[in-house]
């Protein structure tokens, strides 16, 4: 028999645990559904002693839960009292699977095969997936562990590790140090894993530290008690069944994502991106009726939101009408400049004057409100200014704004935008410098958008990204080629245009091929490579805003060189055919693709004198320089190991140092340290819960006090640079004489060791509020640090000849 | 990305403007005529006298400068960003900033001018005392002073030469990964003893335990370690490996391989090690130096105020 409730709420995270709990305390028949074996799985994974953070401060909490920001342990026990209390239906250990039915008469299924139904389902499952489990008998033993907090509590044991990804070598590598170690992969070699890991298990399994297994999968895992083993594992290769005795299993066999089971519920996402949520109504139900999303999955990424969601949700099955927690935050941004409106009238004129807002749900207008911040600039103020770093975007609700900018011959020129048109697109999709100037012209009101929410709406609003994505092909095609094209003419060549993207390392074009066409590079950078007597010279690196492969095409020869995309790349390919027309068509462009063919030539011409220094290039793009906007180098011919660079970061950035010289790979004499790249599109904002990273209008990002100490920035950057750190209160201003006489650490990394205190991000902010500039560079004694951008790197290359 | 060396700083100027003083000063000594002959307490003695005496104090700040660190005030951080917005910022701090604040001091730039400016207190000094030398404080504190200078101009040797013999050495590795690297070696060498003659285990065995890298001041500076186990273990390895079978003898190779992969990374570690402690340790003698030089100076200075 199965059983039924009105309402079924799946995933017990705070969201879910809302939910259930306004249920309950207003006698609804519920179920709580959690698959793991306890409530608040997400925090209870948390680091021991983590402060959970109660952002944003701003936002009221509405739930029969009580939050408010304390350690992991405290809130969790005060959840569990909230559930007892209110009697809340909770079963753990039951994990969703599918779901069928529609609204009235939902079918779920649990993974033991148990079928409940329901009127209603709230789905809060959040963003963590499932783990992967052996999928075979005795995968639930508790020696068979699918996660590994510390390597080292383990000794003397024999333990088998299944997983050749990342996770599982970093395991086995750890756990080698003290205990005999199996490592069991699916494959035949170990392609799932980085470059690094792969080079320091090949050597661990020469020396005997790691005994290997290929092809290999696990079949049975049984508990016994033989010879001091606990386990037995009955494990399948090419080569037949072997039992492998040990006393535990560490599997890292991945994550799902949650999207795809919540894709198999027939919930619709309207993008690919990961960055998509589900589309929803303004009272969070998706386009399954019934079926109702909120907390993480419905795209809000932090506790209080959850909360306030579950709460939210029920009143809105009940049918009952719920002022929303945000209202009065919403009503405070929006009354200077529509006073006399409630807060759903403004909403409407919003969307009324910004037809780019348009194709927005209640819901994502909301959200992308408080996001952003409504204001009223002076007129005459400057928004930004022509090569500032900020990377936000700008809506007009009111007033006219002046843009200035240059074209490609250096000549300015300007022209104004109106109500409902929007601006600082370019910097928000490039990643690069501002290309204009933008001023208020007389009395207007704007919408600054920070990146973040712009990206998420970007890739869950499928006309904002329409209409972005025509707007900046044309923008790029303009800046590229000429600011004299006709607007049919743009039009011609933009609907024309076909995007391409490339990963790291891609070939956009052979040297030989035959010239496909032009491409002009709108995110990334590209460098142009040639073999000379069987061996790869670079002769250029061209960042976003150039275009490549003109050469070919006016002389109709064969390419000359091949392309390789030195970072992700997007490239807008205007084909062979449009632009042979066009150039017939337009003089001017004809002119300025000439004489651009002409200096290339030129300056092959030169280039061909003098070799390039290529694996050095190739190294630092390796190193991700391609993507840097400012990156530490140290030239170590000069430098005397003396740390001080370290010593002074640390002293300005409360005792801990945001750079480590000595780690990190070298080069010839070039030394990259462990320090940030500061990137133009830096992997360390994906996700970040309370958008605490941020760009400065110089280019310097850096992480503000509003970070939850999550830890998804360091394990997002791919350079490791990223600590997470206990912030010293203490560490104050000294006097001139403890300055000479204080002691002084040699490296003062980690100067603060106690572990349970809480950790925030901390990096490398170029010393942004310091007027004098980063002080690693500026107090070094010998001056072998220093700094380059993408602009000076490929004049530094040029200066770095091997001599 | 070529970075320039302190001597070579700003196409030279500290070089140019210590030159220039030298010479004047050279000059001025070889046409002034004293009466009864030059030494300190003539106008051109005292001149000299006080412009070396600038210099040193001028020497001295570098210590603090170095020391200096600028530190961020809630005042001054930019952070509060309680929206999104970063308006407040960038609506009056334009891009320009950015050039400008590359422009100010560096350190490199005060160590140039430390020292060259250093070295030209040879010849100010020395002009200074009119060559009048004796068993005094005076001559004491010259003395003191040519030490601080010599140790200087031995530091700014090792400064511009030993970092290209670091990086050869030690190439893409750090000391902490060539000590991983051999307690790797050890334990793995130790588990393939196990099946060899005593004498083998307990050469494997000494090795672990007593093979030394870096250790007191001059252990660091000697570079090496007498008798040093791992390299004893290497030596009489290459006479026990008669008479194995073909399997144990394989082993027996690679044990072999294994232990002279770990000599290579010991003399590695340890030349590492020397290389910074020369980078070092001179900087005990000059610091300190310039301070014991330092009082000498106000003795000297107060001696002739009072006695002359
Ligand atoms: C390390 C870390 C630190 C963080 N720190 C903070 C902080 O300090 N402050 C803050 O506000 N936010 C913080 N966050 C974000 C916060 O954890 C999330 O916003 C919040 O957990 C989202 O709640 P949720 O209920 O939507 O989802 P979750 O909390 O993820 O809950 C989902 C629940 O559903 C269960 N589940 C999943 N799939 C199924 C299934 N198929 N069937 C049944 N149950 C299922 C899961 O086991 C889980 O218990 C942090 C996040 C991380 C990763
Ligand atoms: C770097 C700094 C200096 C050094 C190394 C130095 C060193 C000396 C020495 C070695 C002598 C010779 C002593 C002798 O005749 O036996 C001397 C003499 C003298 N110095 Fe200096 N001196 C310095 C700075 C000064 C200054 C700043 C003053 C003045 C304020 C000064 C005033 C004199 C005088 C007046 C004499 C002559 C004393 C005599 O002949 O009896 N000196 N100095
Ligand atoms: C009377 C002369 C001098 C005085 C009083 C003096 C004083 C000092 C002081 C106080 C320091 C700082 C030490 C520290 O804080 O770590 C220093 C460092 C140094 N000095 Fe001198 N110095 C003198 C001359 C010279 C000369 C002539 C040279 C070189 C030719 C020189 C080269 C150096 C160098 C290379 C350093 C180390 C810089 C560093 O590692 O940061 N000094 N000196
Ligand atoms: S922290 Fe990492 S990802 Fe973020 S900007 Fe710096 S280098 Fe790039
Ligand atoms: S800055 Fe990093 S640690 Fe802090 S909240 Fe953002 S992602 Fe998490």
């Amino acid at each position: 028999m199965t059983e039924n409730f009105k309402i079924a709420i799946i995933g017990a995270g705070p969201a879910g645990i809302s939910a259930a709990t306004h249920a309950a305390e207003l006698g609804l028949s519920h179920v709580l559904l959690e698959s793991s074996p306890y409530p608040a799985n997400t925090i209870r994974k948390y680091q021991k002693g983590k402060l959970v953070m109660a952002e944003p401060a701003i936002l009221p909490l509405r739930s029969a839960v009580t939050f408010a920001a304390g350690a992991r342990e405290h809130v969790l026990a005060a959840w569990e009292k909230n559930l007892q209390q209110h009697h809340v239906n909770l079963r753990v250990g039951a994990q969703v699977v599918q779901i069928s039915g529609t609204q009235g008469q939902f079918e779920i299924k649990l993974s033991t095969g148990q079928v409940i139904s329901a009127e209603f389902v709230v789905l809060a499952i959040g963003l963590q997936g499932n783990i992967h489990k052996l999928g075979v008998p005795g995968q639930d033993l508790p020696t068979v562990q699918y996660q590994l907090d510390d390597p080292l509590a383990f000794e003397g044991e024999t333990i088998v590790v299944v997983g050749g990804g990342d996770a599982g070598v970093e395991n086995a590598l750890a756990l080698a140090q003290q205990n005999r170690v199996f490592l069991l992969n699916r494959g035949e070699e170990f392609t799932r894993c980085n470059e690094g890991n792969l080079q320091l298990l090949q050597t661990a399994i020469r020396e005997g530290r790691i005994e290997p297994r290929v092809n290999a999968s696990v079949k049975q895992v049984e508990a016994i008690n033989e010879r001091g083993f606990s386990l037995s594992l009955v494990v399948k290769t090419t080569e037949g069944k072997e039992n492998i005795l040990c006393h535990r299993v560490v599997a890292r066999l991945g994550a799902s994502p949650p999207r795809k089971l919540v894709e198999s519920f027939g919930v619709e996402f309207p993008h690919a991106d990961i960055m998509s949520v589900p589309k929803l109504s303004s009272q969070y139900e998706s386009n399954v009726p019934g079926l109702y999303i909120v907390g993480a999955l419905a795209g809000y990424p932090l506790i209080k939101q959850a909360l306030n969601h579950g709460f939210e949700v029920i009143e809105y099955i009940l049918g009952h009408e719920v002022e929303l927690a945000d209202e009065s935050l919403l009503k405070a941004k929006l009354a200077p400049f529509l006073p006399s409106y409630s807060v759903d009238k403004g909403l409407a004129s919003i969307q009324r004057r910004v037809p780019l807002l348009s194709g927005l749900t209640t819901l994502q207008l909301r959200e992308f409100l408080l996001e952003s911040e409504v204001f009223a600039p002076t007129p005459d103020e400057v928004i930004f200014n022509l090569n500032d770093y900020s990377n936000s975007f700008f809506s007009i609700l009111y007033g006219e704004f002046a843009v200035y900018t240059e074209d490609n011959d250096g000549k300015e020129i300007s022209f104004l935008l109106k109500e409902g048109n929007f601006f600082g697109e370019m910097g928000l999709l490039s990643g690069r410098r501002r290309t204009a100037t933008v001023k208020s012209a007389g009395h207007g009101v704007l919408i600054e958008t920070p990146r973040r929410s712009m990206l998420k709406l970007i890739n869950s609003v499928d006309s904002v990204r329409r209409t972005l994505d025509e707007i900046s092909l044309r923008r790029v095609v303009q800046a590229c080629l000429a600011g004299s094209l006709k607007e049919d003419e743009l039009d011609y060549l933009v609907h024309n245009a076909t995007v391409r993207r490339y990963d790291a390392g891609q070939v956009l074009f052979n040297q030989g091929d035959k010239a496909d066409g032009l491409y002009l590079i709108r995110r990334g950078s590209v460098m142009i490579v040639r073999m000379n007597e069987g061996k790869e010279e670079v002769l250029a690196y061209l960042p976003a805003g150039n275009y490549v492969g003109e050469k070919a095409l006016i002389s109709d020869t064969p390419r000359s060189a091949t392309v390789r995309a030195a970072v992700a790349t997007e490239v807008i390919l205007l084909e062979t055919s449009v632009v042979t027309e066009m150039l017939a068509r337009n003089n001017t462009m004809r002119d300025i693709v000439v004489t651009r063919y002409r200096q290339h030539i030129l300056a092959d011409q030169k280039i061909n004198f003098k070799a390039q220094p290529d694996d050095l290039f190739n190294f630092l793009m390796q190193q991700g320089v391609g993507e840097a906007t400012d990156i530490l180098l140290i030239d170590y011919s000069l430098c005397i190991r003396c740390n001080h660079c370290e010593i002074a970061c640390a002293d300005t950035h409360g005792g801990t140092s945001r750079l480590n010289r000595a780690a990190g790979p070298t080069h010839a004499n070039i030394h990259i340290p462990t320090s940030c790249r500061h990137c133009e599109h830096p992997h360390c904002m994906k996700d970040c819960p309370p958008n605490a990273i941020h760009r400065s209008v110089n280019g310097e990002v850096f992480i503000t006090d509003s970070c939850i100490g999550c830890g998804n920035c360091e394990k997002n950057c791919p350079y490791d640079v990223i600590q997470m750190a206990t912030i010293d209160p203490n560490h104050e201003q000294r006097s001139l004489l403890q300055v000479l006489f204080g002691s002084f650490a040699r490296k003062s990394q980690k100067t603060v060791s106690d572990v349970d205190a809480p950790k925030k991000a901390v990096k490398c902010d170029m010393c942004k509020d310091i007027s004098s500039g980063p002080v690693c560079v500026r107090l070094c004694p010998t001056g072998a640090a220093l700094r380059v951008g993408p602009e000076s790197l490929s004049m530094t290359m040029r200066s770095n000849q091997p001599s | 990305m070529k970075s320039v060396s302190l001597l070579e700083f700003k196409h030279y100027r500290y070089f140019k403007v210590s030159a220039f003083l030298m010479m004047v000063a050279i000059v001025a000594y070889s046409l002034d005529k004293p009466e009864p002959e030059p030494f300190g307490g003539t106008v051109l003695g005292y001149i000299l006298g006080i412009a070396a005496a600038l210099i040193v104090v001028f020497l001295l700040l570098y210590g603090v400068r170095k020391r200096l660190t600028p530190r961020i005030h809630a005042s001054n951080k930019k952070n509060g960003l309680e929206s999104s917005s970063q308006r407040a910022t960038s609506t009056r701090a334009t891009s320009h900033q950015n050039e400008g604040r590359y422009g100010g001091f560096t350190l490199q730039g005060w160590l140039s001018s430390h020292v060259y400016l250093g070295g030209t207190l040879i010849v100010l000094a020395t002009l200074h005392t009119g060559f009048q030398f004796g068993l005094n404080v005076h001559t004491l504190s010259y003395l003191l002073m040519m030490l601080v200078i010599f140790s200087g101009f031995y530091g700014t040797y090792v400064y511009l030469y030993l970092p290209r013999l670091v990086t050869e050495n030690m190439g893409g590795d750090t000391l902490e990964s060539i000590l991983l690297k051999i307690k790797d070696f050890d334990r793995f060498a130790e588990k393939r003893a196990l099946q060899f003659s005593d004498e083998i285990i307990e050469l494997v065995a000494l090795s672990r335990q007593k093979t030394r890298i870096g250790g007191n001041f001059f252990q660091q500076l000697g570079g090496r370690q007498k008798n040093c186990p791992t390299s004893l273990a290497v030596q009489k390895l290459q006479g026990l490996g008669k008479g194995y079978s073909d399997d144990k003898l394989k082993s027996f190779h690679d044990l072999y391989a294994i232990m002279a992969h770990k000599e290579t990374a010991v003399a590695r570690a340890r030349k590492d090690v020397k290389y910074k402690a020369r980078l070092d340790f001179w900087l005990y003698f000059h610091a300190p130096l310039s301070i014991a030089f330092l009082v000498a100076l106000v003795a000297h200075i107060t001696a002739i105020l009072f006695y002359w």
